[in-house]
């Protein structure tokens, strides 16, 4: 596929999705909500992060983390330490009876700020963290995992294991992280009130620019020779490993990216949100994560930002009124999606509207159009599958 | 962390400490065993394993009040009509969503994950509007009330010990059925080479079929002991799965023996730094070093060797 220039870029069809999902957040939205649940919009845009982190990790490499909620808390946490600290100036913390540390530390008597704690007085280092700590962990666990070549399920496990071992240490060591409510009570970022309502349309306006980079970023990754082998990976991982690619290392890159991704998520949470606690970390938020990707449909990372609002606003509206409706409804959504349409609203929407779009437009179908040929490798691998000696091939790289 | 203590206290203290972790120990086989047939011998992850669980634990519940209200004179035995009909319910259960979902999904393990995750958040809304939301408990009969003295300082709570009889009693059970039993010798060929084994003529899909839901029964029986030695909610399941996981991951995914092992090995371990750290964080350290010994030793502690 050539590159086309910017302009003629935009007037692809893939270019005029992209147009509609800015039109929607930039214009539509702000236009018809109120500020509190714009900021509510903002909220769930913070999970589309995730989403998309998880549309490259698990649609296109096959790599399902059930940890991306480590990534999310640990973005999340370093931006909460940051803005913590500029709350806990000496003068707003004088009846503590140690002044100027978070209010939490002493009401769990420690008398002086833990090591750790210390570089989030820095703003720069804050944002480094933001990326760092989730991209380091990740290359951890990352690298450990995958150059044993522990695979499919043994790592979805193992990523659910640390994020159980994460929310227990939060929860326990309360007196350093805040324990079970998590760090809350943030009021200003650099001297900026974050809690007025034209802040909130600022960090609103803010968080879309955020996604649209990051989009811009997992597009990047998905149209190069990279995003390829990607994919090419999940079909047929042994013959990706005889062709001489260190398979290994494309996994580790595109787990840290996810992880990346996640922590920028995070850390736009805690803005937005006002406090961050070990509820968002935690084995059930972080398989949440995975049905937004899973409902937009794992393919397609603009389905993924539309997969986080949608799954986001049902819920919010339907805990609002039927409480006890929602989790079948969540049930339901999680099995749906995997017997019914595993491709998501993506892969509806490439079925039933795209046909009628080029009837409309009297436009060929458009080939290089990057999800359909990834969803076209994946059924052609999974038709592949059902042939004996491919499920001998199975084996091997299901190795545990 | 074991400053300021002389030998012969520290000995007494893991004593002790092994003994208070030994019901752990029961309900982690328990819940263990069922895991590592679903996921040792079918490759598929089961994480409605917690809400079948709970499934046995709430039929021991209605079981229990069935006896009290009507049976009295039989109360004192309801347990064993209570195990068998909670290893009935949860098998039948386990069947039917084999049918209907599970075997729709063999070639995508990870998808399994996530619709089984569906299954256990529906269960759990279920559970929640049936019984309610707050935690209930059954009333033990007589008999396994009270404790059995060892030493002077070292006792026994019946229950207990009878759970511990239980589990092992499954797990050798479960032994014999593998590896003395057709049966047996049939899922552990279908595990080893499918396509063989549906050559020379096993219906591999009704072994799947009886492999999930056995596995579900003896989920089934685990809630059924759960309730001798805590009360149920309706996310208790939830609480167990990942330290479950963990278990037959460690232990070595198709091996019984390593699954018995690394429940016992986690369980103490776990108990034993209880009493000088504080709970929290004997569960991280352990889970700590669990997950750091599968990361050096992705195949767990007693790998079968097949071939790949």
């Amino acid at each position: 596929m050539k590159t086309p220039s910017a302009i003629q870029w935009f007037k692809s069809r893939e270019g005029i999705y992209y147009v509609l999902l800015a039109l929607l957040l930039v214009v539509v939205l702000p236009l018809t909500l109120d500020p509190f649940r714009l900021s509510m919009a903002g909220k769930y845009l913070t999970y589309a992060f995730v989403a998309i982190g998880l549309v490259m990790c698990w649609g296109k490499a096959g790599i399902l983390s059930l940890g991306q909620g480590i990534f999310f808390g640990l973005g999340g946490y370093c931006m909460a330490m940051f803005l913590k600290l500029e709350a806990s100036t000496p003068e707003a913390t004088s009846i503590q009876s140690t002044p100027g540390i978070p209010d939490f530390m002493d009401w769990n008597q420690l008398t002086e700020l833990p090591w750790f704690w210390q570089p989030f007085h820095s703003f720069t280092f804050t944002l480094l963290a933001i990326i760092g700590v989730p991209v380091l962990l990740a290359l951890i666990i990352g690298f450990t995992m995958f150059t044993r070549r522990v695979g499919g399920v043994y790592f979805s496990i193992m990523t659910q294991a640390v994020a159980a071992i994460l929310t227990i240490l939060i929860i326990g060591q309360q007196g350093y992280t805040g324990g079970v409510n998590g760090i809350t009570d943030l009021r200003t970022l650099m001297g900026w009130d974050i809690r007025t309502d034209s802040a909130k349309m600022t960090l609103y306006f803010i968080c879309v620019a955020l996604l649209f980079a990051c989009l811009f970023a997992a597009r990047m990754v998905q149209e190069r020779k990279l995003g390829r082998i990607l994919v090419a990976m999940n079909a047929q991982e042994t013959r990706v490993r005889f062709s001489g690619y260190d398979v290994a290392a494309f996994k580790i890159f595109v787990f840290c990216l996810a992880a990346a991704f996640a922590g920028i998520g995070g850390a736009m949470f805690t803005l937005i949100v006002g406090f961050m606690s070990p509820s968002f970390v935690g084995i059930v938020a972080s398989i949440e994560m995975v049905i937004f990707c899973a409902l937009g449909g794992r393919l397609s990372i603009l389905g993924a930002v539309y997969g986080a609002l949608l799954v986001n606003a049902a819920k919010s509206g339907l805990s609002e009124s039927f409480p006890e409706i929602w989790p079948f409804a969540m049930g339901a959504l999680f099995i749906g999606v995997v017997m019914a349409f595993p491709n998501g609203l993506a892969g509806l929407y490439q079925t039933y509207v795209q046909p009628l779009e080029n009837r409309i437009f009297k436009r060929k179908p458009v080939e290089a159009e990057s999800d359909s040929a990834m969803a076209k490798v994946q059924k052609v691998s999974a038709e592949e599958n059902e042939g004996f000696d491919s499920s001998i091939d199975n084996y091997s790289t299901e190795k545990s | 962390m074991f400053d300021g203590y002389t030998t012969s206290e520290l000995m007494s203290i893991f004593a002790m400490q092994g003994f208070a972790g030994l019901s752990l120990f029961s309900v982690f086989v328990l819940m263990a065993l069922g895991l590592a047939i679903i996921f040792g011998q079918m490759g598929v992850i089961n994480m409605a394993h917690g809400e079948f669980m709970i499934l046995g634990a709430y039929t021991t519940y209605l079981t229990s009040g069935f006896f009290q209200a009507y049976l009295p004179s039989l109360f004192g035995g309801y347990f064993f009509i209570a195990m068998i009909m909670a290893f009935l319910i949860c098998a039948a259960l386990g069947a039917f969503v084999e049918w209907a979902m599970i075997r729709r999904l063999y070639k995508r393990p990870l998808d399994t994950l996530l619709a089984t995750w569906g299954l256990s958040l529906i269960l759990q809304q279920a559970y929640r509007s049936i019984f309610g939301p707050r935690e209930v408990g059954v009333e033990l009969p007589e008999w396994m009330m009270g404790a059995i003295q060892v030493t002077d300082m070292v006792e026994l709570p019946i229950n207990g010990l009878f759970v511990m009889i239980i589990a092992l009693l499954i797990a050798l059970g479960l032994y014999l059925l593998m590896y003395r039993s057709g049966w047996g010798k049939k899922v552990r060929a279908v595990v080893q080479n499918r396509p063989m084994a549906e050559a020379v003529g096993i219906n591999s899909g009704a072994v799947d079929r009886m492999t999930f839901a056995l596995g579900c029964g003896i989920a089934g029986i685990a809630g059924s002991a759960f309730t001798m030695i805590g009360s149920t909610g309706p996310s208790s399941g939830q609480a167990y799965i990942v330290d479950t996981f963990l278990v037959v991951v460690f232990g070595g995914a198709q091996s019984l023996i390593g699954t018995i092992v690394s429940a016992f090995a986690i369980s103490q371990a776990q108990s034993t730094m209880e009493f000088f750290l504080s709970g929290s964080m004997a569960k991280v350290l352990t889970l700590l070093v669990v997950v750091g010994i599968l990361m050096l030793r992705p195949e767990g502690l007693m790998a079968l060797k097949i071939r790949r």
